[in-house]
């Protein structure tokens, strides 16, 4: 949205070049130096280097085990988000504040703590670690730990999305579905999905982007096992403190480029979004 | 959500006070958390200056490359953290593009408290701006307006006139990125050095102990720092409250 500033209120040229200048310094500086970095330390000894370190077995399992959890942590969140704010938004009930700090509490918690946790629980000292081990389950330094951290981590994106919009939407448009007739199904698929879409489109993007990057608390529980517990982030790692620095940049750049489509969709939606008059 | 986090609460009463006590007042602990809170609160108060300068530059400003410059805000939280970490290391590391000019001068960035600023700088950055941007861009012009017609200059509008109106919106975003910088461990354990008493953060510590196998201990010092971290949150919202009473008193 571009609003005209009046002429009266402008800031004189002079304060505007130094103002715009300490900005694009600070970009340049902060943001745009560590992605040049990226991809200069992972070209900078060739294509093929480059590619060889994308090729390595190891990074091929991290790919498929990160795209694996992203898989599984993705819908689930949706599929909850969604839930929790059609229960927010449109519904009147006790505890309602509470479910909304619980929903920010992953936000709030630092990840090691996140990991922490799962730990404590399915961990062989945990509460469960006694029964999982007795029926030869292992959820700790497995995928399993990997795919429930990532779904801790990721789990407030679409709800935090989508509790604002549905809130300012009201309950109007439903209720008018119902009285003509639509059943509570129809009603959710053809009025409030068209009316959240955008919104729901934008929070699983960084919900996705997130699941797929997360650190801490995957770190917490993975154990590290190269090719069967490491997810791409974990192995960006281990490359680095081998020293091996074009593998580890090489992974990395991967992972940037998952950031960089990110921000491309991420713009995208928010223009169409603006466009269709609903964000 | 619940059940997990009332765990860690029910196993550090399990070994009793004084060991919890023990464990979260030993030295190695006591200078983590100095360091952690110390640099979240320097980074949190530089990206309020910077956050609230670049939402002010993208709101009323049209210049080549704005778009480009408001994407890339959110850069922070679509890089995954690890890749900020290395990369910042390399950047600010003793022959690195940035840190070789700082080694001239005899200032060491990566590998110390600096570098973990640093490191918190760009994890929080997003959060000051994507909150103060949406309250400057639906600011009303007419109070500005009248301050010029007052015969206030534009330092002085800005200040009385826009500023206090910012003001929740600050208040917030910086509270958020503190309390991001303080739980933040991915970008920062690459460029920190890691070293015990000057440069290790609180997340780090709790990892060390875990690998351990010192859960009493990694737990300790989880649910203090959950305990500081949600007092601190508590005290931020008072103030917002606070803030927001006065507005609409005014």
């Amino acid at each position: 949205m571009i609003k005209t500033v009046p002429s009266s209120v402008q800031d004189s040229p002079l304060v505007r070049g130094v103002l715009i200048t300490i900005a694009l310094c600070f970009v340049g500086l902060m943001l745009i130096l560590p992605m040049a970095l990226v991809l200069t330390q992972a070209l900078g000894q060739g294509f093929t280097l480059y590619l060889d370190a994308l090729r390595d077995e190891d990074a091929q399992a991290a790919l498929r085990l990160t795209l694996l959890a992203a898989a599984i942590a993705v819908p689930a969140n949706l599929l909850f988000g969604v839930s929790a704010a059609w229960c927010i938004a449109k519904f009147e009930f006790k505890g309602k504040q509470l479910l909304l700090t619980l929903i920010d509490l992953p936000f709030a918690v630092s990840p090691v703590i996140s990991g922490l946790i799962f730990v404590l629980l399915f961990g062989l000292h945990g509460w469960f670690g006694e029964w999982l081990r007795a029926h030869d389950l292992k959820i700790i330094f497995a995928v399993p730990g990997i795919v429930l951290a990532t779904m801790f981590v990721t789990f407030p994106f679409v709800a935090r999305e989508l509790i604002p919009v549905m809130q300012a939407q009201g309950t109007d448009e439903e209720e008018a579905a119902t009285t003509l007739g639509a059943s509570g199904w129809q009603t959710f698929w053809r009025v409030t999905l068209p009316n959240i879409k955008w919104a729901v489109l934008h929070g699983v993007i960084l919900c996705n982007a997130r699941a797929m990057g997360e650190f801490g608390a995957v770190s917490v529980v993975s154990g590290h096992i190269r090719g069967l517990t490491n997810t791409l982030p974990l192995h960006v790692e281990i490359l680095y403190n081998e020293y091996q620095t074009v593998a580890a940049f090489s992974v990395a750049s991967l992972l940037m480029l998952l950031a960089v489509v990110t921000l491309v969709l991420k713009a995208v939606i928010e223009a169409k979004a603006a466009h269709s008059g609903r964000v | 959500m619940l059940i997990p986090l009332s765990a860690t609460f029910l196993k550090a009463a399990e070994g009793g006070l004084a060991s919890f006590w023990a464990t979260i007042s030993a030295p190695r602990v006591i200078a983590a958390y100095r360091v952690t809170f110390g640099c979240a609160l320097v980074a949190a108060l530089i990206n309020t200056v910077f956050g609230v300068l670049l939402a002010w530059v993208l709101v009323r400003y049209r210049f080549p490359g704005r778009r480009l410059c408001d994407a890339l805000i959110d850069l922070p939280f679509a890089l995954p953290t690890a890749v900020a970490g290395i990369a910042l290391a390399a950047i600010y590391a003793p022959k690195g593009w940035v840190g070789q000019y700082a080694a001239d001068w005899g200032i060491k960035i990566a590998f110390t408290p600096m570098g973990i600023t640093i490191a918190l700088i760009f994890i929080g950055i997003p959060f000051v701006v994507r909150t103060v941007q949406p309250v400057l861009e639906s600011m009303d012009f007419a109070c500005e307006e009248a301050a010029t017609t007052l015969g206030a200059n534009r330092w002085q509008s800005f200040r009385l006139v826009v500023l206090p109106a910012l003001i929740p919106a600050v208040l917030t975003g910086f509270a958020l990125a503190f309390a991001r910088g303080i739980g933040e461990y991915g970008s920062v354990i690459f460029v920190a050095g890691n070293m015990p008493m000057v440069s290790e953060i609180v997340p780090l510590l709790i990892i060390t102990k875990l690998e351990q196998y010192d859960y009493a201990g990694a737990n300790a010092i989880a649910v203090a720092m959950l305990g500081i971290s949600f007092v601190m949150l508590l005290a931020i919202n008072l103030l917002q409250a606070w803030t927001r009473r006065a507005e609409s008193q005014r």
